[in-house]
C-alpha cells in the first residue's frame, strides 16, 4: 500500500522531470556552482589563505597599474577580435550559401578546420610562423626584399598577432552559425522581394539581417565570453609579453595565482570578468527575449 | 553439540600452535616491508639523466625494502608547478616532490621541515652554497633537501673564436681549463669591457643575445642588477628601487641593448640556446645544456664554445643561480623512509653519478661535491669546455631579487619585475623616472601579505 502511494507520487510529471534532470543538476552543482562559490571564497582570503579580507583583494587590484592595463587589453582584444570574427563569418557564410549546395559541403568542411583543431596545437603552428628569431613569415618577407616584422617582440605586432590567431580560430564558429541561420530564412521572402524589385543590398538589410538578428546576438555574446576568457593563444604566443602588453584576464590570473603562488589574488583577477560579462549577457539576452516576444 | 565442542578444541589447539610458531619464528623482511614512497621529480633536459637517477632510487628502495615509484614531471608548460599546486591544495599525491628555485618559499606552509635531514647532510658533507640556502632555509627551517639533479648556474657560454677574431679577447687564456688564472686579465673582465666586446660582435653580425622577457631565463638581469648594487627591495623588505644604482644599471642596459637582437623581448627559455647553436650568436648566459645540444645538433659549433665567468660590476661578480631541492609534503605517508632517501641522495657517489649522467649540467648544492668532481674537467670537445662552468674565481651565485626576503624575492622573480623594468626603458623608451615609478607600484603589489 505504502509502496504504491510512493510510486504514484513518483509518477507525477514534475517529479519525473526533476529526477530526469538530477544528473545534469548534480553536474552543474559540482562542476560550475561549487567551483564558482569556492573561487569567490578564495578571492576573499589573504595571500597565505589564513585570514578573511572581504573585498580587500578587489580594492587592492584597483590600485595596480598592470591590472588596469590588463582590463583595457582584454576589452580591446575581445571587441576587435569578435568584430572581425563576426564580419568574416558573415561574409564567408553568405559566400558559401551562394554556391550550389553540391559544392557547399567541402567548403564548409575546409573552413571549419581552424575551429576543430585544438587551439593550443594550432597556436603552436602560428608560433613557428611568428617565432622571434626564425619566423617563417619573416623568412619569406626577407626573401622578397621586405623588412622582417617583430611579430611578438613589439607591442603593436604582438597584439596584432594574438588577435589574428583568435580570429583565425573563432571565425568558423560564426560561419557555421550564420550559415544555419541563412538556411532557415524562407526562400519565399527573397522571391517576393525580387518581384518587388529589391536589389541585393536591400534584401540583406530588410530580410537577411533582421531574420538573423537573434542568432547574431547570441553568437556575439557567446564569442565575447569565450574571447574575453581566452588563455591558450596568449599563453603559447606571448605569455603576456612584451612588458605585459598582451595579458588578458585569464593569463594574468595564471601569472599572479599559479606562477606567483597568490591564489586569492589570482581568483580575484579572474572573477573580475564576471560582472562585465554578466551585464553584457543580461543586455543581449533581454533584447533577444524582447524580439522573440514581438515575433 | 558434540561436534561444536570438538571444533572449539581443535581451534584452540591450532591457535596455540600458530602463536608458538609466530613467536618462535624470526622476523622475515619482505620486499616492501618499509612501505611505499612516491616521488614527483623534475624531468631532466639531458637524455639519459632520468634513467640513471631512477635506477639509483629503485636500487635504494630494493635494498631498504621500500616500494619506490618515480614520476618524472616536465617543467615545460609549467606542468611541474601545476602538479605541485594541485597536490598542495588536494593534500594528496607524491611524498617527495621537486622544488626548483622558489617552490620551497611558495609551498612553505605545506612542506615538512627537514632540519634534521639537512643538518645531517651538512655535518657529513660540509656546507651548501649561500645562494642555495636563500631559497630553502625559510623562517628558520629547511623546507627542502638538496636535490641531486636540476641545479645549475648561468655561466657565460661564448664563441671563443668570434671573441678572439672580432673583439680581440682570448677567452681560453683569460679563463683557462686549469687553476692558472691571470688575476689582472680577469679583473679587467667587467661589464664595460663586455659592452665594448658586444658592440664589436654586433658589428661583425654575431651579437650577444639574452632574453629581456617574462621568462625564467631573464634571471641574468638579476645577477647584473646585483653586480651594480641595484636592489629593488632591501633585506628589511623596504622598496629601494628608486636609487642611483638602479639608474646606473638601466643606463648600462640602454647601451647594451643597442647591440643585441630586437627579438629578445619575445624570447623564451630555448631561444638563447637556438641563438648560439645555430651559429647566429656569439654569447649567451646558460647552463651546460646549450653545449650538450650543440654537440648533437651542430657539432662544429660545439667545438667553438667556452663556458666562463660573467663580467664584474662595481659591487662584484655575480652569477645567477638556479637551485633545486626535494621537498617532503606534510601529508606524505612515509616520512621516515622519505627522509632516509633524502639523506642518501646527498651521498657523494650518488651526486657524482647524476652529474656525470647530466653531462655536467647539474651543479651540486653541496660545495665539497662540486669542488672535487671531474666531470667538468673531462668534458669535451673542446677540451676544458666546462671547466669553468662550476665557479672557479671570484663569482658569487645569487638569486633574482636578492637581498629582499625570500617571499618577496620570489614574487619579484615570478612576476618578472626586473625584466619588465628594464624593457620599459630599453624597448618602450620610458624615462628612468617613469619606469621606476611603475616598478614601485608593482613592488607594492608583490609585497602584500
Amino acid at each position: 500500500m505504502k509502496f504504491s502511494s510512493f510510486y504514484l507520487w513518483l509518477r507525477q510529471k514534475p517529479r519525473i522531470a526533476f529526477f530526469m534532470c538530477l544528473p545534469l543538476i548534480l553536474m552543474v552543482v559540482c562542476l560550475i556552482i561549487y567551483p564558482f562559490i569556492y573561487s569567490i571564497f578564495l578571492s576573499m582570503l589573504n595571500k597565505a589563505e589564513t585570514k578573511f579580507v572581504g573585498i580587500g583583494n578587489y580594492l587592492f587590484l584597483f590600485k595596480r597599474e598592470t591590472f588596469w592595463l590588463v582590463v583595457q587589453q582584454s576589452i580591446f582584444f575581445a571587441l576587435v577580435a569578435v568584430f572581425f570574427k563576426a564580419l568574416i563569418g558573415l561574409i564567408a557564410a553568405h559566400s558559401i550559401n551562394a554556391i550550389p549546395s553540391k559544392g557547399q559541403r567541402k567548403w564548409r568542411g575546409m573552413l571549419l578546420i581552424p575551429w576543430v583543431i585544438p587551439p593550443a596545437l594550432s597556436t603552436l603552428g602560428w608560433w613557428w610562423l611568428f617565432e622571434p628569431t626564425y619566423s617563417a613569415i619573416n623568412w619569406f618577407l626577407v626573401k622578397i626584399s621586405l623588412p622582417a616584422i617583430p611579430w611578438l617582440s613589439e607591442t603593436f605586432w604582438a597584439r596584432f598577432s594574438i588577435i589574428l590567431v583568435n580570429i583565425w580560430v573563432g571565425a568558423p564558429f560564426f560561419l557555421i552559425m550564420y550559415l544555419a541561420a541563412l538556411k532557415s530564412i524562407p526562400a519565399d521572402l527573397y522571391e517576393a522581394a525580387s518581384i518587388d524589385g529589391a536589389n541585393y543590398k536591400q534584401k540583406l538589410y530588410y530580410i537577411t539581417l533582421p531574420m538573423m538578428k537573434n542568432i547574431i546576438s547570441i553568437t556575439i555574446l557567446f564569442s565575447i565570453i569565450v574571447t574575453f576568457a581566452n588563455f591558450d593563444i596568449v599563453r603559447v604566443l606571448t605569455r603576456g609579453g612584451p612588458i605585459d602588453t598582451t595579458h588578458l584576464f585569464a593569463t594574468y590570473a595564471f601569472r599572479v595565482g599559479i606562477e606567483s603562488g597568490d591564489i586569492p589574488l589570482g581568483a580575484a583577477v579572474s572573477l573580475f570578468m564576471f560582472p562585465i560579462l554578466g551585464t553584457l549577457a543580461f543586455i543581449i539576452l533581454r533584447s533577444v527575449r524582447k524580439r522573440a516576444l514581438e515575433v | 553439540m558434540k561436534k561444536a565442542n570438538l571444533q572449539r578444541r581443535k581451534f584452540i589447539k591450532g591457535l596455540s600452535a600458530t602463536s608458538g610458531y609466530v613467536i618462535a619464528s624470526p622476523y622475515v623482511k619482505t620486499a616492501h616491508s618499509a612501505g611505499k614512497l612516491l616521488l614527483g621529480i623534475w624531468d631532466h633536459w639531458i637524455p639519459g639523466a632520468n634513467d640513471v637517477l631512477e635506477s639509483i632510487i629503485v636500487a635504494w628502495g630494493e635494498k631498504n625494502g621500500v616500494e619506490v615509484k618515480v614520476d618524472f614531471i616536465t617543467s615545460i608548460g609549467n606542468k611541474l608547478l601545476l602538479t605541485a599546486q594541485a597536490e598542495s591544495r588536494a593534500k594528496t599525491g607524491h611524498d617527495v616532490f621537486s622544488m626548483p628555485t622558489w617552490y620551497c618559499s611558495m609551498f612553505r606552509h605545506r612542506l615538512e621541515p627537514l632540519d634534521d635531514v639537512v643538518e645531517d647532510i651538512i655535518k657529513k658533507h660540509g656546507p651548501l652554497l649561500d645562494s642555495a640556502k636563500f631559497y630553502a632555509h625559510l623562517d628558520g627551517h629547511w623546507r627542502g633537501s638538496p636535490a641531486p639533479t636540476g641545479s645549475f648556474f648561468d655561466s657565460m657560454v661564448s664563441r671563443f673564436d668570434l671573441f678572439k677574431e672580432h673583439a680581440g679577447i682570448d677567452l681560453q687564456t683569460m679563463f683557462p681549463a686549469n687553476e692558472n688564472r691571470d688575476a689582472n686579465l680577469i679583473n679587467n673582465w667587467d661589464w664595460d669591457a663586455f659592452l665594448l666586446a658586444a658592440e664589436k660582435l654586433y658589428k661583425a653580425g654575431k651579437p650577444f643575445g639574452a632574453t629581456i622577457g617574462a621568462t625564467p631565463d631573464s634571471r641574468w638581469l638579476g645577477a647584473l642588477f646585483t653586480s651594480y648594487g641595484a636592489e629593488l627591495v632591501n633585506k628589511n623588505g623596504e622598496i629601494t628601487v628608486d636609487s642611483d644604482e638602479v639608474r646606473q644599471v638601466l643606463e648600462y642596459m640602454s647601451k647594451l641593448t643597442e647591440f643585441m637582437p630586437k627579438s629578445i623581448y619575445a624570447w623564451d627559455d630555448s631561444s638563447n640556446n637556438r641563438w648560439i647553436i645555430s651559429g647566429q650568436g656569439s654569447a649567451i648566459f646558460n647552463p651546460a645544456s646549450a653545449w650538450a645540444v650543440a654537440k648533437r645538433d651542430n657539432p662544429d659549433i660545439a667545438t667553438k664554445l667556452w663556458h666562463h665567468d660573467v663580467p664584474r660590476g662595481p659591487k662584484g661578480r655575480y652569477r645567477s643561480d638556479n637551485s633545486q631541492y626535494w621537498g617532503l609534503w606534510d601529508f606524505a605517508e612515509n616520512k621516515s623512509a622519505a627522509k632516509d632517501l633524502l639523506r642518501y641522495m646527498a651521498e657523494r657517489p650518488v651526486v657524482d653519478a647524476c652529474v656525470k649522467a647530466s653531462q655536467g649540467y647539474d651543479i651540486p648544492l653541496i660545495i665539497s661535491h662540486f669542488n672535487q668532481n671531474k666531470t667538468w674537467l673531462e668534458a669535451s670537445p673542446p677540451d676544458g669546455v666546462l671547466y669553468n662552468y662550476p665557479m672557479k674565481g671570484d663569482e658569487i651565485p645569487v638569486a633574482v631579487g636578492y637581498p629582499a626576503p625570500p617571499e618577496i624575492a620570489s614574487q619579484i622573480t615570478t612576476q618578472y619585475v626586473i625584466a619588465n623594468l628594464t624593457a620599459r626603458v630599453t624597448s618602450k623608451g620610458h624615462s628612468f623616472e617613469k619606469a621606476i615609478k611603475w616598478a614601485e607600484n608593482e613592488l607594492e603589489g608583490v609585497m602584500r601579505g
